[in-house]
Protein backbone atom coordinates (compact mmCIF):
# COMPACT_ATOMS: atom_id res chain seq x y z
CA UNK A 1 0.00 0.00 0.00
CA UNK A 2 1.38 3.26 -1.25
CA UNK A 3 1.07 6.38 1.36
CA UNK A 4 0.73 9.56 -0.91
CA UNK A 5 1.96 12.17 1.46
CA UNK A 6 0.56 15.72 1.00
CA UNK A 7 3.67 18.03 0.71
CA UNK A 8 5.55 15.51 -0.96
CA UNK A 9 4.30 16.90 -4.25
CA UNK A 10 7.54 18.84 -5.28
CA UNK A 11 9.47 16.51 -7.22
CA UNK A 12 12.97 15.91 -5.68
CA UNK A 13 15.35 16.68 -8.63
CA UNK A 14 13.72 20.18 -8.90
CA UNK A 15 14.54 20.25 -5.06
CA UNK A 16 17.71 19.33 -5.74
CA UNK A 17 18.25 22.17 -8.27
CA UNK A 18 16.45 25.07 -6.41
CA UNK A 19 19.14 24.16 -3.50
CA UNK A 20 21.61 24.13 -5.95
CA UNK A 21 21.27 27.35 -7.34
CA UNK A 22 20.30 29.36 -3.81
CA UNK A 23 23.52 28.05 -2.03
CA UNK A 24 25.57 29.18 -4.98
CA UNK A 25 23.79 32.83 -4.76
CA UNK A 26 24.61 32.62 -0.72
CA UNK A 27 28.05 31.39 -1.69
CA UNK A 28 28.70 34.18 -3.90
CA UNK A 29 26.92 36.65 -1.20
CA UNK A 30 28.22 35.60 1.52
CA UNK A 31 32.17 35.82 -0.30
CA UNK A 32 32.08 38.45 -2.69
CA UNK A 33 29.49 40.55 -1.76
CA UNK A 34 28.95 40.97 1.81
CA UNK A 35 31.73 43.90 3.42
CA UNK A 36 34.19 43.12 5.86
CA UNK A 37 33.54 43.11 9.10
CA UNK A 38 35.29 45.96 11.43
CA UNK A 39 36.50 43.97 14.12
CA UNK A 40 37.01 40.53 12.95
CA UNK A 41 38.18 40.90 9.04
CA UNK A 42 37.40 37.96 6.31
CA UNK A 43 37.24 35.34 9.14
CA UNK A 44 34.27 36.68 10.34
CA UNK A 45 32.27 35.17 7.34
CA UNK A 46 32.21 31.88 8.57
CA UNK A 47 29.30 33.38 10.62
CA UNK A 48 27.39 33.29 7.54
CA UNK A 49 26.98 29.28 7.69
CA UNK A 50 27.36 28.94 11.50
CA UNK A 51 24.49 30.34 12.96
CA UNK A 52 22.06 29.22 9.64
CA UNK A 53 23.62 26.00 10.58
CA UNK A 54 22.65 26.29 13.86
CA UNK A 55 19.11 27.31 13.06
CA UNK A 56 18.68 24.44 10.20
CA UNK A 57 19.81 21.56 13.19
CA UNK A 58 17.06 23.52 15.64
CA UNK A 59 14.38 23.05 12.70
CA UNK A 60 15.59 19.23 12.20
CA UNK A 61 15.21 18.60 15.85
CA UNK A 62 11.77 20.24 16.42
CA UNK A 63 10.53 18.31 12.97
CA UNK A 64 11.77 15.00 14.34
CA UNK A 65 10.11 15.58 17.53
CA UNK A 66 6.71 16.56 15.82
CA UNK A 67 6.86 13.94 13.76
CA UNK A 68 7.33 11.84 16.50
CA UNK A 69 4.06 13.22 18.07
CA UNK A 70 2.17 12.42 15.70
CA UNK A 71 3.20 9.19 15.40
CA UNK A 72 1.99 8.37 18.96
CA UNK A 73 -0.87 10.28 18.81
CA UNK A 74 -1.96 9.62 14.91
CA UNK A 75 -0.96 6.63 14.56
CA UNK A 76 0.44 7.79 11.27
CA UNK A 77 2.46 5.41 9.44
CA UNK A 78 4.95 6.84 7.75
CA UNK A 79 5.47 9.07 11.17
CA UNK A 80 8.25 7.21 12.55
CA UNK A 81 10.31 7.06 9.55
CA UNK A 82 10.09 10.64 8.75
CA UNK A 83 10.94 11.09 12.45
CA UNK A 84 14.14 9.24 12.43
CA UNK A 85 15.32 10.99 8.91
CA UNK A 86 14.93 14.43 10.48
CA UNK A 87 16.75 13.51 13.69
CA UNK A 88 19.72 11.93 11.52
CA UNK A 89 19.57 15.53 9.83
CA UNK A 90 19.56 17.20 12.79
CA UNK A 91 22.58 15.35 13.86
CA UNK A 92 24.51 15.94 10.41
CA UNK A 93 23.60 19.75 10.99
CA UNK A 94 24.88 19.80 14.45
CA UNK A 95 28.27 18.24 14.05
CA UNK A 96 28.23 20.66 11.30
CA UNK A 97 27.74 23.72 13.89
CA UNK A 98 30.60 22.07 16.39
CA UNK A 99 33.27 21.86 13.70
CA UNK A 100 32.52 25.71 12.19
CA UNK A 101 32.44 26.63 15.93
CA UNK A 102 35.67 25.17 16.76
CA UNK A 103 37.06 26.32 13.47
CA UNK A 104 35.93 30.15 14.67
CA UNK A 105 36.84 29.82 17.97
CA UNK A 106 40.17 28.54 17.11
CA UNK A 107 40.57 32.13 14.45
CA UNK A 108 39.30 34.21 16.37
CA UNK A 109 40.68 32.93 19.73
CA UNK A 110 43.38 30.61 19.41
CA UNK A 111 41.12 27.63 21.20
CA UNK A 112 39.86 24.91 19.15
CA UNK A 113 37.34 24.85 22.13
CA UNK A 114 35.32 27.08 24.21
CA UNK A 115 33.29 26.04 27.40
CA UNK A 116 32.00 30.01 27.88
CA UNK A 117 30.11 30.46 24.55
CA UNK A 118 26.78 28.85 25.25
CA UNK A 119 25.65 27.37 22.21
CA UNK A 120 28.87 25.12 21.28
CA UNK A 121 27.99 23.55 24.64
CA UNK A 122 24.39 22.99 23.87
CA UNK A 123 25.27 21.26 20.86
CA UNK A 124 27.84 19.23 22.32
CA UNK A 125 25.21 17.94 24.65
CA UNK A 126 22.69 17.72 22.13
CA UNK A 127 25.04 15.49 20.22
CA UNK A 128 25.10 13.39 23.07
CA UNK A 129 21.53 12.86 23.55
CA UNK A 130 21.15 12.25 19.60
CA UNK A 131 24.06 9.95 19.41
CA UNK A 132 22.51 8.19 22.00
CA UNK A 133 18.64 8.25 20.06
CA UNK A 134 20.56 6.00 17.20
CA UNK A 135 22.05 3.58 20.15
CA UNK A 136 18.49 3.34 21.27
CA UNK A 137 17.04 2.82 18.15
CA UNK A 138 19.60 0.02 16.80
CA UNK A 139 19.37 -1.94 19.76
CA UNK A 140 15.54 -2.16 19.26
CA UNK A 141 13.99 -5.08 16.66
CA UNK A 142 12.04 -2.51 13.70
CA UNK A 143 8.35 -2.85 14.73
CA UNK A 144 6.02 -0.88 16.68
CA UNK A 145 8.14 -0.67 19.81
CA UNK A 146 11.31 0.30 18.17
CA UNK A 147 9.00 3.24 16.59
CA UNK A 148 7.40 3.72 20.00
CA UNK A 149 10.13 4.26 21.97
CA UNK A 150 12.36 6.69 19.39
CA UNK A 151 9.25 8.59 19.23
CA UNK A 152 9.57 9.32 23.15
CA UNK A 153 12.56 9.95 23.21
CA UNK A 154 12.74 12.29 20.36
CA UNK A 155 10.21 13.95 22.43
CA UNK A 156 12.49 14.06 25.70
CA UNK A 157 15.23 15.92 22.98
CA UNK A 158 13.12 18.91 22.33
CA UNK A 159 12.05 19.55 25.95
CA UNK A 160 16.02 18.89 26.85
CA UNK A 161 17.25 22.02 24.04
CA UNK A 162 15.39 25.19 26.16
CA UNK A 163 16.53 23.09 29.78
CA UNK A 164 20.04 22.62 29.02
CA UNK A 165 20.03 26.07 27.24
CA UNK A 166 18.94 27.40 30.29
CA UNK A 167 21.48 25.19 32.32
CA UNK A 168 24.56 26.19 30.58
CA UNK A 169 23.54 29.72 31.05
CA UNK A 170 23.20 29.26 34.98
CA UNK A 171 26.38 26.80 35.21
CA UNK A 172 28.29 30.34 34.21
CA UNK A 173 28.62 31.70 37.14
CA UNK A 174 30.57 29.19 38.54
CA UNK A 175 32.14 27.30 36.02
CA UNK A 176 33.50 30.18 33.67
CA UNK A 177 33.91 33.35 35.18
CA UNK A 178 35.57 34.90 31.62
CA UNK A 179 33.37 35.23 28.71
CA UNK A 180 34.41 34.68 25.05
CA UNK A 181 31.62 35.79 23.33
CA UNK A 182 31.29 35.14 19.18
CA UNK A 183 29.93 38.11 18.27
CA UNK A 184 27.57 38.27 14.88
CA UNK A 185 28.00 41.19 13.15
CA UNK A 186 25.84 44.40 13.56
CA UNK A 187 22.88 43.53 10.46
CA UNK A 188 22.23 45.73 8.53
CA UNK A 189 22.15 45.94 4.50
CA UNK A 190 24.19 43.75 2.68
CA UNK A 191 24.77 41.50 5.95
CA UNK A 192 21.15 41.20 6.54
CA UNK A 193 20.66 39.78 3.22
CA UNK A 194 23.42 37.35 3.01
CA UNK A 195 22.76 35.87 6.30
CA UNK A 196 18.68 35.46 5.46
CA UNK A 197 19.70 34.69 2.02
CA UNK A 198 22.07 32.06 3.57
CA UNK A 199 19.74 30.69 5.80
CA UNK A 200 17.43 30.00 3.24
CA UNK A 201 19.96 27.90 1.19
CA UNK A 202 20.56 25.50 4.06
CA UNK A 203 17.19 25.40 5.21
CA UNK A 204 16.38 24.36 1.70
CA UNK A 205 19.43 22.21 1.37
CA UNK A 206 18.44 20.38 4.56
CA UNK A 207 14.97 19.79 3.28
CA UNK A 208 16.23 18.69 -0.03
CA UNK A 209 18.99 16.07 1.68
CA UNK A 210 15.50 15.35 3.97
CA UNK A 211 13.52 13.94 0.99
CA UNK A 212 16.27 12.26 -0.82
CA UNK A 213 17.34 10.35 2.73
CA UNK A 214 13.38 9.91 3.08
CA UNK A 215 12.84 8.73 -0.18
CA UNK A 216 15.47 6.23 -0.67
CA UNK A 217 14.36 4.36 2.76
CA UNK A 218 10.83 4.19 1.63
CA UNK A 219 11.85 2.67 -1.74
CA UNK A 220 13.99 0.17 0.45
CA UNK A 221 11.32 -0.85 2.62
CA UNK A 222 8.75 -1.11 -0.69
CA UNK A 223 10.96 -3.27 -2.20
CA UNK A 224 11.50 -5.54 0.85
CA UNK A 225 7.52 -5.75 0.98
CA UNK A 226 7.48 -6.86 -2.87
CA UNK A 227 10.07 -9.35 -2.81
CA UNK A 228 8.63 -10.96 0.55
CA UNK A 229 4.99 -10.43 -1.00
CA UNK B 1 -8.17 7.15 44.19
CA UNK B 2 -7.18 3.83 43.01
CA UNK B 3 -4.82 5.18 40.75
CA UNK B 4 -2.31 5.77 44.15
CA UNK B 5 -3.74 2.51 45.68
CA UNK B 6 -2.22 0.60 42.86
CA UNK B 7 1.14 2.97 42.99
CA UNK B 8 1.30 2.16 46.96
CA UNK B 9 0.81 -1.36 46.31
CA UNK B 10 3.11 -1.82 43.25
CA UNK B 11 5.99 0.38 45.02
CA UNK B 12 5.51 -1.27 48.42
CA UNK B 13 6.00 -4.36 46.15
CA UNK B 14 9.46 -3.47 45.50
CA UNK B 15 10.03 -2.05 48.36
CA UNK B 16 9.24 -5.31 50.18
CA UNK B 17 11.46 -6.97 47.52
CA UNK B 18 14.81 -4.87 48.48
CA UNK B 19 14.26 -5.77 51.72
CA UNK B 20 14.26 -8.95 51.23
CA UNK B 21 16.68 -9.37 48.65
CA UNK B 22 18.94 -6.68 50.26
CA UNK B 23 21.17 -6.79 47.12
CA UNK B 24 20.94 -3.45 45.63
CA UNK B 25 21.02 -0.39 48.65
CA UNK B 26 24.38 -2.17 50.05
CA UNK B 27 25.84 -2.32 46.81
CA UNK B 28 25.03 1.71 46.49
CA UNK B 29 26.32 2.61 50.04
CA UNK B 30 29.82 0.59 49.05
CA UNK B 31 29.92 1.95 45.74
CA UNK B 32 29.58 5.72 47.32
CA UNK B 33 32.08 5.20 50.08
CA UNK B 34 34.26 3.94 47.89
CA UNK B 35 34.10 6.61 45.74
CA UNK B 36 34.63 8.82 48.01
CA UNK B 37 37.96 7.50 48.77
CA UNK B 38 38.73 7.72 44.93
CA UNK B 39 38.01 11.24 45.03
CA UNK B 40 40.33 11.51 47.56
CA UNK B 41 43.33 10.74 45.51
CA UNK B 42 42.20 12.32 42.50
CA UNK B 43 42.30 15.74 44.07
CA UNK B 44 45.94 16.62 44.21
CA UNK B 45 46.81 18.85 47.10
CA UNK B 46 45.46 22.50 48.01
CA UNK B 47 42.53 21.73 45.27
CA UNK B 48 39.78 23.64 46.83
CA UNK B 49 36.59 22.77 48.59
CA UNK B 50 34.58 23.66 45.29
CA UNK B 51 36.09 20.94 43.59
CA UNK B 52 35.21 18.20 46.51
CA UNK B 53 31.92 19.50 46.53
CA UNK B 54 31.55 19.25 42.47
CA UNK B 55 32.99 15.42 42.71
CA UNK B 56 29.67 14.99 45.23
CA UNK B 57 27.73 15.31 42.82
CA UNK B 58 29.36 12.86 40.23
CA UNK B 59 29.26 10.46 42.98
CA UNK B 60 25.39 11.01 43.08
CA UNK B 61 24.80 10.71 39.85
CA UNK B 62 26.98 7.50 39.05
CA UNK B 63 25.70 6.04 42.52
CA UNK B 64 22.14 6.59 41.37
CA UNK B 65 23.13 5.28 37.76
CA UNK B 66 23.95 1.95 39.67
CA UNK B 67 20.59 1.63 41.59
CA UNK B 68 18.74 3.04 38.32
CA UNK B 69 20.65 -0.26 36.58
CA UNK B 70 18.72 -2.72 38.71
CA UNK B 71 15.69 -0.89 39.05
CA UNK B 72 13.78 -3.00 36.17
CA UNK B 73 15.56 -6.09 36.61
CA UNK B 74 13.68 -8.23 38.62
CA UNK B 75 10.74 -7.44 36.35
CA UNK B 76 12.49 -8.16 33.12
CA UNK B 77 13.90 -11.57 34.95
CA UNK B 78 10.41 -12.92 35.84
CA UNK B 79 8.81 -11.58 32.78
CA UNK B 80 6.62 -9.36 34.93
CA UNK B 81 6.31 -6.60 33.12
CA UNK B 82 3.95 -7.98 30.64
CA UNK B 83 2.03 -8.94 33.40
CA UNK B 84 2.02 -5.78 35.13
CA UNK B 85 1.32 -3.73 31.54
CA UNK B 86 -1.94 -6.28 31.28
CA UNK B 87 -3.15 -5.22 34.72
CA UNK B 88 -5.97 -2.72 34.81
CA UNK B 89 -4.25 -0.17 35.87
CA UNK B 90 -2.86 3.42 34.52
CA UNK B 91 0.44 2.41 32.48
CA UNK B 92 2.03 5.93 34.38
CA UNK B 93 1.62 4.29 37.40
CA UNK B 94 4.17 1.69 37.14
CA UNK B 95 6.66 4.20 36.33
CA UNK B 96 5.49 6.34 39.31
CA UNK B 97 5.89 3.35 41.92
CA UNK B 98 9.35 2.38 40.65
CA UNK B 99 10.33 5.52 40.69
CA UNK B 100 9.20 6.01 44.31
CA UNK B 101 10.86 3.08 45.46
CA UNK B 102 14.02 3.87 43.20
CA UNK B 103 14.02 7.57 44.98
CA UNK B 104 13.81 5.57 48.85
CA UNK B 105 16.84 3.47 47.98
CA UNK B 106 18.47 6.54 46.67
CA UNK B 107 17.98 8.50 49.55
CA UNK B 108 18.43 5.79 52.07
CA UNK B 109 22.12 5.68 50.34
CA UNK B 110 22.54 9.48 50.75
CA UNK B 111 21.43 9.42 54.28
CA UNK B 112 25.02 7.38 55.14
CA UNK B 113 26.85 9.25 52.21
CA UNK B 114 26.14 12.40 53.21
CA UNK B 115 27.68 12.29 56.72
CA UNK B 116 30.91 10.17 55.33
CA UNK B 117 31.63 13.40 52.92
CA UNK B 118 31.31 15.77 55.51
CA UNK B 119 33.31 13.44 57.70
CA UNK B 120 35.90 12.97 54.37
CA UNK B 121 35.86 16.55 53.03
CA UNK B 122 33.73 19.44 54.39
CA UNK B 123 30.09 20.40 55.56
CA UNK B 124 27.53 20.32 53.63
CA UNK B 125 25.03 23.43 53.88
CA UNK B 126 21.12 23.40 53.94
CA UNK B 127 21.50 24.66 50.42
CA UNK B 128 23.44 21.33 49.52
CA UNK B 129 20.63 18.80 51.15
CA UNK B 130 17.73 20.82 49.47
CA UNK B 131 19.91 20.61 45.71
CA UNK B 132 20.46 16.94 46.64
CA UNK B 133 16.52 16.05 47.63
CA UNK B 134 15.59 18.33 44.81
CA UNK B 135 18.01 16.62 42.32
CA UNK B 136 16.67 12.96 43.85
CA UNK B 137 13.44 13.58 42.80
CA UNK B 138 14.67 14.49 39.10
CA UNK B 139 16.91 11.35 38.80
CA UNK B 140 14.55 9.02 39.85
CA UNK B 141 11.88 10.31 37.69
CA UNK B 142 14.32 10.57 34.42
CA UNK B 143 16.49 7.61 34.93
CA UNK B 144 13.63 5.14 36.00
CA UNK B 145 11.99 5.77 32.55
CA UNK B 146 15.25 5.53 30.78
CA UNK B 147 15.79 2.41 32.40
CA UNK B 148 12.31 0.97 31.83
CA UNK B 149 13.59 2.18 27.81
CA UNK B 150 16.73 0.32 28.03
CA UNK B 151 15.15 -2.90 29.41
CA UNK B 152 13.32 -2.95 26.00
CA UNK B 153 15.99 -3.16 23.69
CA UNK B 154 18.85 -5.69 23.50
CA UNK B 155 22.17 -3.44 25.12
CA UNK B 156 19.99 -3.34 28.43
CA UNK B 157 23.14 -2.31 30.81
CA UNK B 158 25.55 -0.43 28.59
CA UNK B 159 22.43 1.74 27.32
CA UNK B 160 21.10 2.64 30.30
CA UNK B 161 23.97 5.20 31.12
CA UNK B 162 24.25 6.80 27.72
CA UNK B 163 20.87 7.41 27.49
CA UNK B 164 20.99 9.06 31.16
CA UNK B 165 24.25 11.51 31.24
CA UNK B 166 23.20 14.01 28.66
CA UNK B 167 19.23 14.55 30.65
CA UNK B 168 21.84 14.25 33.87
CA UNK B 169 23.68 16.85 32.97
CA UNK B 170 21.24 20.21 33.63
CA UNK B 171 20.65 18.11 37.50
CA UNK B 172 24.37 18.28 37.95
CA UNK B 173 24.14 22.02 36.90
CA UNK B 174 21.87 22.70 39.44
CA UNK B 175 22.75 20.66 41.80
CA UNK B 176 26.51 21.69 42.05
CA UNK B 177 25.16 25.45 41.57
CA UNK B 178 23.20 25.25 44.98
CA UNK B 179 26.39 23.58 46.81
CA UNK B 180 29.04 25.96 45.53
CA UNK B 181 27.49 29.67 45.11
CA UNK B 182 26.46 32.40 47.54
CA UNK B 183 22.79 32.81 46.10
CA UNK B 184 21.71 28.70 46.08
CA UNK B 185 18.03 29.73 45.05
CA UNK B 186 18.34 30.20 41.41
CA UNK B 187 19.34 26.68 40.95
CA UNK B 188 17.39 25.47 43.45
CA UNK B 189 14.54 26.48 41.64
CA UNK B 190 16.27 25.67 38.54
CA UNK B 191 15.99 22.28 39.73
CA UNK B 192 12.04 22.26 40.57
CA UNK B 193 11.86 23.28 37.06
CA UNK B 194 13.71 20.16 35.82
CA UNK B 195 11.71 18.10 38.05
CA UNK B 196 8.33 19.55 36.81
CA UNK B 197 8.55 19.67 33.10
CA UNK B 198 10.44 16.10 32.66
CA UNK B 199 8.22 14.90 35.72
CA UNK B 200 5.08 15.66 33.57
CA UNK B 201 6.43 14.76 30.12
CA UNK B 202 7.39 10.88 31.98
CA UNK B 203 3.91 10.33 33.38
CA UNK B 204 2.79 11.65 30.32
CA UNK B 205 4.92 9.22 27.93
CA UNK B 206 5.21 5.99 29.94
CA UNK B 207 2.29 4.21 28.40
CA UNK B 208 4.38 4.51 24.98
CA UNK B 209 7.28 3.28 26.18
CA UNK B 210 5.64 -0.31 27.58
CA UNK B 211 3.23 -0.88 24.85
CA UNK B 212 3.11 -1.04 21.30
CA UNK C 1 40.22 40.43 -1.24
CA UNK C 2 43.34 39.75 -2.82
CA UNK C 3 43.24 38.18 -6.06
CA UNK C 4 44.97 34.80 -4.26
CA UNK C 5 41.70 34.74 -1.60
CA UNK C 6 39.34 35.56 -4.57
CA UNK C 7 40.59 32.28 -6.84
CA UNK C 8 40.51 29.88 -3.84
CA UNK C 9 37.52 31.08 -2.48
CA UNK C 10 36.25 30.37 -6.32
CA UNK C 11 37.62 26.43 -6.32
CA UNK C 12 36.04 26.10 -2.96
CA UNK C 13 32.88 27.02 -4.44
CA UNK C 14 32.95 25.27 -7.54
CA UNK C 15 33.75 22.32 -5.23
CA UNK C 16 30.91 22.33 -3.18
CA UNK C 17 28.75 23.07 -6.75
CA UNK C 18 29.83 19.69 -7.64
CA UNK C 19 28.91 17.95 -4.41
CA UNK C 20 25.28 19.63 -4.91
CA UNK C 21 25.12 18.71 -8.66
CA UNK C 22 25.95 15.36 -7.22
CA UNK C 23 22.60 15.83 -5.07
CA UNK C 24 20.75 16.65 -7.53
CA UNK C 25 21.91 13.52 -10.07
CA UNK C 26 20.79 11.16 -6.68
CA UNK C 27 17.42 12.84 -6.77
CA UNK C 28 17.43 11.76 -10.60
CA UNK C 29 18.17 8.70 -10.08
CA UNK C 30 15.86 8.34 -7.07
CA UNK C 31 12.80 9.77 -8.98
CA UNK C 32 13.38 7.28 -11.90
CA UNK C 33 13.35 4.65 -9.20
CA UNK C 34 10.79 5.36 -7.24
CA UNK C 35 8.48 5.17 -10.57
CA UNK C 36 9.82 1.71 -11.56
CA UNK C 37 8.99 0.51 -8.31
CA UNK C 38 5.23 2.06 -8.44
CA UNK C 39 4.81 -0.12 -11.64
CA UNK C 40 6.60 -3.33 -10.04
CA UNK C 41 3.97 -2.90 -7.24
CA UNK C 42 0.97 -2.74 -9.84
CA UNK C 43 2.52 -5.54 -11.83
CA UNK C 44 2.50 -7.48 -8.06
CA UNK C 45 -0.89 -6.34 -7.53
CA UNK C 46 -2.56 -6.90 -11.05
CA UNK C 47 -0.99 -10.50 -10.55
CA UNK C 48 -2.56 -10.87 -7.07
CA UNK C 49 -5.75 -10.16 -8.57
CA UNK C 50 -5.18 -12.25 -10.95
CA UNK C 51 -4.55 -15.19 -9.40
CA UNK C 52 -7.28 -14.32 -6.99
CA UNK C 53 -10.18 -14.08 -9.91
CA UNK C 54 -8.72 -18.25 -11.10
CA UNK C 55 -9.58 -19.38 -7.89
CA UNK C 56 -13.27 -20.04 -7.99
CA UNK C 57 -15.30 -21.55 -4.83
CA UNK C 58 -15.55 -25.28 -4.00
Amino acid sequence: MRVVSRLYRVPLPALAVASLVLMMVALTLVFYVAPNDANQGFSQRIFYFHVPIAFTAYACFAAGAWKALRHLWKRDPLADLESYVAVHQGVIFGTLVLLTGSIWAKISWGHWWLWGEDELVLFLVLFLFYCAYFMLRFSVDPGPQRANLSAVYALFGVVLIPVSFLAIRIAKSFVHPEVFTLHGPNFGGWILVTYCVAQAALLLFAHTLYRVELTGKRLDARLRELRFA
Amino acid sequence: MTYFADVGALARKDLLLELRARDTLPAMLLFVVATFVVFHFSLPAHSSQLAASGLLWVAIIFTALLGLGRAFVPEREQRVLDGLVLAPCDRSAIWLAKSIATLAFLGAAELVALPVFALFFHGLSGATVAGVVLADIGICAVGTFLGAMAVATRARDLLLPLLFLPLAIPIVVGGVGASVVGSPGRYLAFLALYDLLFGLLCWATFEYVVTE
Amino acid sequence: MTTAETYVTAAYCVVFAGVLVYVVLIALKLQRLEREVDELERAAHKAAEDERETVGVG
